[in-house]
Parts: structure tokens; C-alpha cells; sequence
């Protein structure tokens, strides 16, 4: 008992040859099918190249073009012509010239051996499949498909839409129930020849002439009608990526390959020299005899399917350039704003650092330049502290930022002073945390020497960006974690929403905060405020600062919590 | 697009077309083996001028690499480098003693090449400093990329320019014909590169680097592209518009994914901050036949004299093309 190979060739005869010796020394007649695409005189080379190997024969040779009947038109005869010449083949495997057999070929007839009438053929009902690219599942049975996809793309689109649109069905020949699967199988004698000498066959050729890519459903339906056992699988390792083409296999998969147990292997790169080498020659028994476990080539290769439709997050680069909204993450990692923070305490920025573990940044995006941690000049990836070169694209600079140092917390302060150019887009990126002091940057002018009417001026500028940010922060399409306080309200009780954020930032060590970062002496801040006022400036952003008794008088009796044990 | 866009590129390309046609008269044939090219024949086209010392190494780079035949337009020489290529057996050379600011940095010389010898084949566009590195180039050769990318319908590659250079002075070590420069220039900027998409013609322009880091920090928006497509499926209707760039038709600009995934792309590394850079700088000064009056050499010249370093702490070694793609300069894509 044996099995027979039908081989389908169009390029890379060589390959082919090499391959098509490599089965026929292992005992298993081989039928050879050329497409009708090559040459006449490559073909005879071929043949004349195989001439001495007595069971090694070829078909008649039709047009395969991709999609179209010829590839099922081509499997049928050379089916036919194995069947009828080697009655010793129980089962019969399809491969095509760019396969290779991975494991011994007496490993193969063993196997079969032990399954005698076991059919492996990936066969599944379309309703429950996602598997079709373009769309077309159930309308591949019910559709007239005149107009071929590869060089006629335009035509078969709009033969489709006409179709859909006339509601046109053709019938299904009785008693069939649509399956598909991959197109590389291994039947045995009894349903191979039941289908190829149904007396009904005419009229299932004639339905599935017409089907879209009918090798991937001929053989599928039709041995539902008559296999006695169908294993749905193939034996032919084949991966297809997201446009549904093959993936290819190259020297550098060789262990992969080895790993698998598959029995055969597509598609081979013809250039592959290792991998022909090594698994043409046969070292009988090398692979221990298990079941085929593709599994870690299909992790290797649907990730690599995931790079191609996902990508990674928040990387901005050459090839991968998301429209916006369409990023799949806007940053590569969660980060931390801070609004505010650094004006009302005065240690806020090393306290920070202490208390989450973070790398924790200055003003970013101040004027004067970028202030990263600990007066660094640049940054991992040689971003540079220059104010010029972030404007310059101060969204791809946050980005950039977030991606260089991915693994580890980025804390960074802003303000209404700092370039507003990031806002939509830390406004709209889930993986930032945004906490807002509302009117904390008056402190600073507050506590500074300069001229009541530039303090006003500048002031007045200050709030009104500070307030088209909060209006950001706060629209519905913002997706960032925003919490926004406003100052009076923060200092009431500061320990509380300080406690929250480091437990989202969540690299605090597990116990409550005993120590909290020292605010700045506020006296006298409710009555400059007020100077404000009066000076026609409503400073509304800082919520009720009461002018008389003024943060003074709260601020001696808040003194004692900001120790809490 | 508009219908008048898409008539205006049109017109664009022809323009180009034409361009080079007429440019053609410039080139004076040293040594053309075209005969030889295989129809599968991958193909590199290169200008030089006075590159000699680098040409040995970036010939067996490339060959090593499974280019098949060599296009050379010599500008000009002086250097003995238009003998040396006359010799190699699978090089054609042309020369010639135009000025190549006028033939758009060169551009349209090899855009005639392609065009006459190029149809149909994988063509591959680069300067003599620059050394193409793709996702698995250590186990593929180049033919299993442009294979890859032929069963899956693309037609052109992207490589960004990624600029090398040597830790401490650029003059500290000489370098020696035949050595590979990536071996002295051997450091990069990994994360500082900024993107923005040109609308008309599809392509993304990259900028940043050391050059934008150290040459440009007041002036960022002069800083040198590094956006680059030099593999191409080639057909005679394409052009290159400016420099490797971009090209017309412009859905060949489109190497980039705008729905989140990533595309295949590789990197050029770009070995010309070596000892020569400085008379090189000097000399191309003095020519005035580089890009926007050679205003990135002026600012080389001027920067270079007070030093000339280009490292710095965060700069990142040079290992292999897969530490490129963990750093996010390019991408397998979907290729595995």
C-alpha cells in the first residue's frame, strides 16, 4: 500500500524535479500536472529531465489561472490517471511544486497506513468560517463569475455589484451543501474515485466551473457526499496572511520547520537552498513519530499578520504613519501630566519621583526650553532639551517621547504658559493621566516681584488658555483619565486626590502616603486675588479663595495633616 | 483627487520624462555591459563623484547582497574612481562634466537609465554612502525580498536615511578603501525623527537626526529629508521627482500604512559622517551644487569647526536590523 502524489506545477521547475524525485524514491507514484502557462520547450525539458524515473508520469495540462476552474480541471485528471494506472495508491495527496515533504515519505505511508479510510481535507460550511478575504463567502456558490479577479479587476467588482443588486442566484445542484477549506488534501481511493466517477459529476462540474476559486471547494463539498471519515485538516502545513496569499518559507525557518512534525511543508521559496537540502535528504527516522504541531509557526505568523493589521502603538515611523483616530493607541504607554502640582508644592517633582518610582520631568513643554528630570540636556532616543526642535513638531515629540522609554512611568508638569500645540492629543489618548490644579499658576506671579499691571496682563493671558485647555480636557471626545480640581478646592484636602493618582500610577509601594510634598506659604494669596478683581481681572479659575480671612488663616490651621501617619 | 490634480501630476511626471530625455546628451558612455543583464537581473543605480576610496566596499556590499548589475553616472571625477568602475565586470559607467545641481542633484541622469534599461526589473537607487538594510537581510538575499514583494503586489520599498556617525571627532579614525564604514560610523539617533505627510504627492517627509539635532536646532524645518524609496519595481512611465525621495506616479510614495498597521520597510544607513566628510564638505562648499545652495554644508562647515561630534550620551551603537526594528525604525510588516 502506498501513496500516490499529484503534483501541480508552474514555476521553479527545478524545485519541482528535485521534489518529485524525492517522493518517487520513497516508493510513491507521482503525476505530475504543468500549467499550461509555460513554455513548450521548458515543458519538454522537464519531461525529458524526469524521463528515467519510470513512475513519474505527466498530465494533460490545462490553464490554471488563480481562482478559476483549471486548478480543479487539472487535479481531476492527473487524479484520474493515478487512480487508473498505480492500483496500489489507497491514498492520494495533492501538493503542489513549491511543497516539501518535511518528515521521511515512510512516515507518511505509515500514517495513512494506520487511517485507511480517512479522508484529511479542511472542509467547513461557509456560515462558519470567517475565513474568505474580499468578502465573498456563500456568494461564491451563488454568483456567475465571468471576469477574472487578477486582470480584470474592475469588471468582476462590477459583475458582483450588478448580481448583488439584481438579486441574481444560480441554483445549487441537490443535495450539496457548500464547504470550503484549503486546497491541499489527501483522499483515499474510495471517495477520490466516488467523486471522480459520480454519475452526477457533469452537472457538479458544470455548477462549480462557475464557483469562485473552486479549488478550494470542489474536492471540499463533494467528499461530504461520500467519505466515510473526514479528518478537516490538512496535512500540508500553509500559512496565508491577512490578503490571503501564502506565507513563504526561507533558510532561516529551518528549525521552526524541523519543530512542526508537519509532513509537508508550502510554500518554499525556490531559492531556499538549506531547507531543500535538509529535507531532501533523507535521514530515515530522525524525526520521532508524533502527531504534526504547526502551533509555533502559527504563532510566528499570525503575529506577524497582527504587525501588518495592528501595529504597534504608538509608533510613528516610515511604514506605519496612522491617519488620526486611527492609531490603535495615540502613545506606546501610560504617562502622567501634572497641571499645577509643581506651583502649589514646593517639592513636588522630587516627591513624585520618591513616591512612584517614575522618571519624573518639568515643564516639557515650557518656552525656555524642554526641562527633562534631573537637568539632563537629552533624553533616550537623543531627543533634544532644544524648545525649537519640539515646536517644530510637538506632537511627534510627545510621541516620541512616550515610545523611547517605553517601561518606565514618564511624569511630566504643564501650564497654560507651556506650548498648547499637545492638547488635543493628550486629550484624546486613553493612556494618559491628566491632573489639573485649576488657577495654581497664579501662584508663581503671586509670589513674584513683578508689576502688579504685567502681573495682571500676564495673568489674564494665563487664564484664558487655561480655560480653552480645561474646555479640551472636558469635551466628549476626550478619552485621558482627566481629573480637575480647582485650587481652593484642591487645598482643602490635598492628601486625598494626591492618594488617588499615585495609586492609579500604581508603582506606589503599598502603604498610605506618610509624607506629603510641602505647599507654598499662601498668606495674603485670597487678598491678591482680590487686587485682581479689583483691577477689573476676575481670576475665576482658582474657585473661592475668601479675601479677608484669605488662605492665611485656613493655611495654619491645614499645617498639621500634611503629616499623616 | 481631483481630476485637475491628478492632470496636473500627470503633466508633472512628463515634465520629468522630457527632462531626462533631454539630460540623456549629458552622458558620455565609459562602458555599458548592459548586454549582460539578466531578465530577473536586480539592478542598482548610483551617482559619484571622487568616491573611490568608498567604492570597493559598497561594490561587495551590494554584490554580496545579489545585485546583478551596476548603473554608475560618473560626475566629474578627478579621484581615478571612473577607471575603477570602467574595470568591474558588472558595472556600465557613464561620465559626465555637466553641472549636477542643473540635472536636479542627478535625478534625472538616472531617471534616463531607468527608464532605458530598468523596465521590468527590480531597481534599487543609492548613493555611494548609503548601505540598504532590510528585515532579515542576514538570512535572505535581497531576491527573496523583491520576491516577496512581487507575490504580494508592491511595488515599491521604503528605507529611511539613517545617519551614522563615529563616537568622538569625525577625523579620529581614517578610513581605509575596502573597510566597512559602518565599523567607524557605528552610532545613531534612535528616537528623534519627525513625520509629516505631504498631500500632494502622497509621501511622508521625515526630518531629525543628528543633522537636525546638531546642524539645525534654530532652523528645523531646513533639515535634510530622510524619507527614501529606493526599491523599485521599475516601468519606464516612473520618475524619480527629487532625489530618492519621492517618485511619480505617486501611489509608489505610498510605502506607509494609514489604518494602524505597519508596512515592510528597511533603513539606508547612511556612512557619510567619516573622516572624508570634511574635505568632502569643503570641496562641495566651494562647488555650490547641492541642495538649497548647499545650505546643509554650510551649516556642516560651521558647526564643524568648533566640534565636530556628534555623538552624545543617548546616541545608540549599531548591532543588526533587528535592533532597528525593536526600535521602531523599520518593520517586518507582514513578512516572516
Amino acid at each position: 500500500m502506498t501513496v500516490g502524489i499529484v503534483m501541480l506545477v508552474h514555476t521553479a521547475l527545478g524545485r519541482a524535479e528535485q521534489v518529485a524525485r524525492h517522493w518517487s524514491a520513497a516508493g510513491c507514484p507521482v503525476v505530475i500536472h504543468v500549467d499550461k502557462g509555460v513554455p513548450r520547450r521548458t515543458y519538454d525539458a522537464f519531461v525529458n529531465a524526469m524521463a528515467d524515473r519510470k513512475d513519474v508520469s505527466f498530465s494533460t495540462r490545462y490553464r490554471c489561472e488563480w481562482g478559476t476552474w483549471g486548478i480543479v480541471a487539472a487535479s481531476q485528471s492527473a487524479s484520474e490517471q493515478l487512480l487508473a494506472s498505480y492500483p496500489e495508491v489507497k491514498h492520494v495527496y495533492l501538493a503542489s511544486g513549491s511543497c516539501l515533504p518535511l518528515r521521511p515519505v515512510q512516515e507518511l505511508i505509515d500514517y495513512l497506513d494506520e487511517r485507511p479510510n480517512t479522508d484529511f481535507i479542511e472542509s467547513a460550511t461557509t456560515a462558519d468560517v470567517p475565513w474568505t478575504v474580499g468578502g465573498l463567502d456563500e456568494e461564491r456558490f451563488t454568483m456567475h463569475f465571468p471576469f477574472s479577479w487578477k486582470k480584470r479587476r474592475y469588471f468582476f467588482d462590477k459583475a458582483v455589484a450588478v448580481q448583488r443588486f439584481l438579486g441574481l442566484k444560480r441554483k445549487m445542484p441537490h443535495g450539496i451543501v457548500p464547504h470550503m477549506g484549503s486546497q491541499w488534501w489527501c483522499l483515499s481511493r474510495r471517495t477520490l474515485s466516488a467523486i471522480l466517477q459520480d454519475p452526477e459529476r457533469p452537472a457538479y462540474d458544470r455548477f462549480f466551473r462557475h464557483v469562485w476559486i473552486p479549488d478550494e471547494s470542489y474536492f471540499q463539498t463533494l467528499s461530504r457526499l461520500y467519505s466515510e471519515k473526514i479528518e478537516s485538516r490538512s496535512l500540508t502545513l500553509s500559512k496565508f496572511d491577512f490578503q490571503g496569499k501564502p506565507h513563504i518559507f526561507y533558510d532561516d525557518h529551518l528549525q521552526l520547520l524541523r519543530r512542526s512534525d508537519c509532513f509537508v511543508a508550502r510554500k518554499i521559496w525556490p531559492y531556499a537552498d538549506r531547507l531543500y537540502e535538509a529535507f531532501l535528504t533523507d535521514v530515515a527516522g530522525a524525526m520521532k513519530k508524533t502527531e504534526p504541531n504547526p502551533g509555533k509557526i502559527d504563532r510566528i505568523f499570525s503575529k506577524a499578520v497582527e504587525r501588518r493589521t495592528r501595529g504597534r502603538s504608538g509608533l510613528y515611523m516610515q511604514s506605519r504613519f496612522p491617519n488620526e483616530d486611527w492609531e490603535n493607541g495615540v502613545t506606546a504607554a501610560p504617562y502622567s501630566m501634572f497641571q499645577g502640582f509643581a506651583e502649589l508644592f514646593e517639592n513636588f517633582e522630587p516627591w513624585l519621583a520618591k513616591a512612584t518610582g517614575a522618571r519624573v520631568h518639568g515643564h516639557l513643554f515650557a518656552a525656555d526650553g524642554v526641562h527633562y528630570a534631573d537637568g539632563q540636556t537629552a533624553i533616550n532616543g537623543a531627543l533634544s532639551q532644544s524648545a525649537t526642535l519640539r515646536d517644530y513638531n510637538s506632537k511627534a515629540f510627545l510621541t516620541n517621547l512616550i515610545w523611547n522609554t517605553r517601561g518606565e512611568r514618564q511624569c511630566f508638569q504643564f501650564g497654560p504658559a507651556d506650548n498648547q500645540d499637545i492638547n488635543w492629543r493628550v486629550a484624546k489618548d486613553p493612556n494618559a493621566q491628566v491632573s489639573v490644579i485649576t488657577g495654581a499658576w497664579a501662584v508663581p506671579l503671586f509670589r513674584s516681584n513683578l508689576d502688579f499691571a504685567k502681573i495682571r496682563t500676564i495673568a489674564a493671558q494665563l487664564q484664558k488658555v487655561e480655560s480653552e485647555h480645561m474646555d479640551i480636557l472636558r469635551s466628549p471626545y476626550s478619552k485621558a483619565r482627566v481629573r480637575i480640581w480647582t485650587m481652593a478646592e484642591f487645598i482643602e484636602a490635598p492628601m486625598e486626590p494626591l492618594q488617588g493618582i499615585l495609586d492609579e500610577i500604581g508603582r506606589t509601594k503599598l502603604r498610605r502616603l506618610s509624607e506629603a510634598p510641602k505647599m507654598v506659604d499662601l498668606s495674603g494669596f485670597g487678598q491678591f486675588l482680590q487686587n485682581l478683581k479689583n483691577q477689573g481681572m476676575h481670576p475665576y479659575l482658582m474657585g473661592d479663595f475668601p479675601a479677608e480671612r484669605g488662605v492665611a488663616s485656613n493655611q495654619k490651621t491645614q499645617r498639621k495633616p500634611y503629616l499623616v501617619q | 483627487m481631483g481630476v485637475l490634480q491628478s492632470y496636473w501630476l500627470r503633466v508633472q511626471r512628463k515634465r520629468w520624462r522630457v527632462r531626462a530625455l533631454r539630460k540623456r546628451r549629458e552622458l558620455k558612455r565609459v562602458a555599458n555591459r548592459t548586454g549582460q543583464i539578466r531578465p530577473d537581473d536586480l539592478l542598482l543605480f548610483c551617482t559619484q563623484r571622487n568616491e573611490g576610496i568608498r567604492l570597493p566596499y559598497f561594490l561587495d556590499y551590494y554584490r554580496e547582497m545579489g545585485i546583478g548589475h551596476f548603473f554608475f553616472v560618473d560626475n566629474d571625477s578627478t579621484d581615478g574612481s571612473l577607471d575603477y568602475l570602467a574595470d568591474q565586470p558588472d558595472v556600465s559607467v557613464w561620465s559626465t562634466t555637466a553641472s549636477y545641481k542643473r540635472a536636479r542633484f542627478g535625478v534625472d541622469w538616472l531617471n534616463w537609465l531607468a527608464r532605458k534599461y530598468a523596465h521590468g526589473h527590480w531597481a534599487l537607487t543609492v548613493d555611494p554612502d548609503e548601505f540598504l538594510v532590510y528585515p532579515f537581510c542576514d538570512t535572505r538575499p535581497l531576491r527573496a525580498l523583491t520576491d516577496w514583494l512581487d507575490a504580494s503586489s508592491i511595488k515599491s520599498f521604503s528605507a529611511m536615511l539613517l545617519d551614522m556617525y563615529p563616537k568622538g571627532r569625525l577625523d579620529e579614525q581614517p578610513y581605509q578603501a575596502g573597510q566597512n564604514p559602518i565599523e567607524i560610523a557605528t552610532w545613531f539617533d534612535s528616537g528623534n525623527y519627525t513625520i509629516s505627510r505631504n498631500h500632494l504627492f502622497t509621501n511622508l517627509w521625515i526630518q531629525g537626526g543628528p543633522r537636525a539635532r546638531v546642524f539645525f536646532p534654530d532652523a528645523p524645518a531646513k533639515a535634510p529629508a530622510l524619507n527614501k524609496v529606493p526599491l523599485v519595481k521599475w516601468d519606464k512611465r516612473y520618475t524619480y521627482v527629487s532625489s530618492t525621495h519621492m517618485l511619480l506616479p505617486r501611489g509608489l510614495n505610498q510605502v506607509y500604512d494609514e489604518w494602524g498597521g505597519e508596512k515592510a520597510s528597511g533603513v539606508l544607513l547612511h556612512a557619510k559622517f567619516i573622516d572624508t566628510f570634511g574635505t568632502k564638505a569643503a570641496e562641495e562648499l566651494e562647488r555650490s551644487q547641492h541642495y538649497a545652495g548647499s545650505v546643509e554644508y554650510k551649516a556642516y562647515a560651521d558647526r564643524l569647526k568648533h566640534d565636530p561630534q556628534l555623538w552624545c550620551k543617548w546616541s545608540e551603537r549599531y548591532i543588526n536590523w533587528r535592533q532597528l526594528e525593536i526600535l521602531g525604525l523599520m518593520s517586518k510588516g507582514n513578512w516572516a
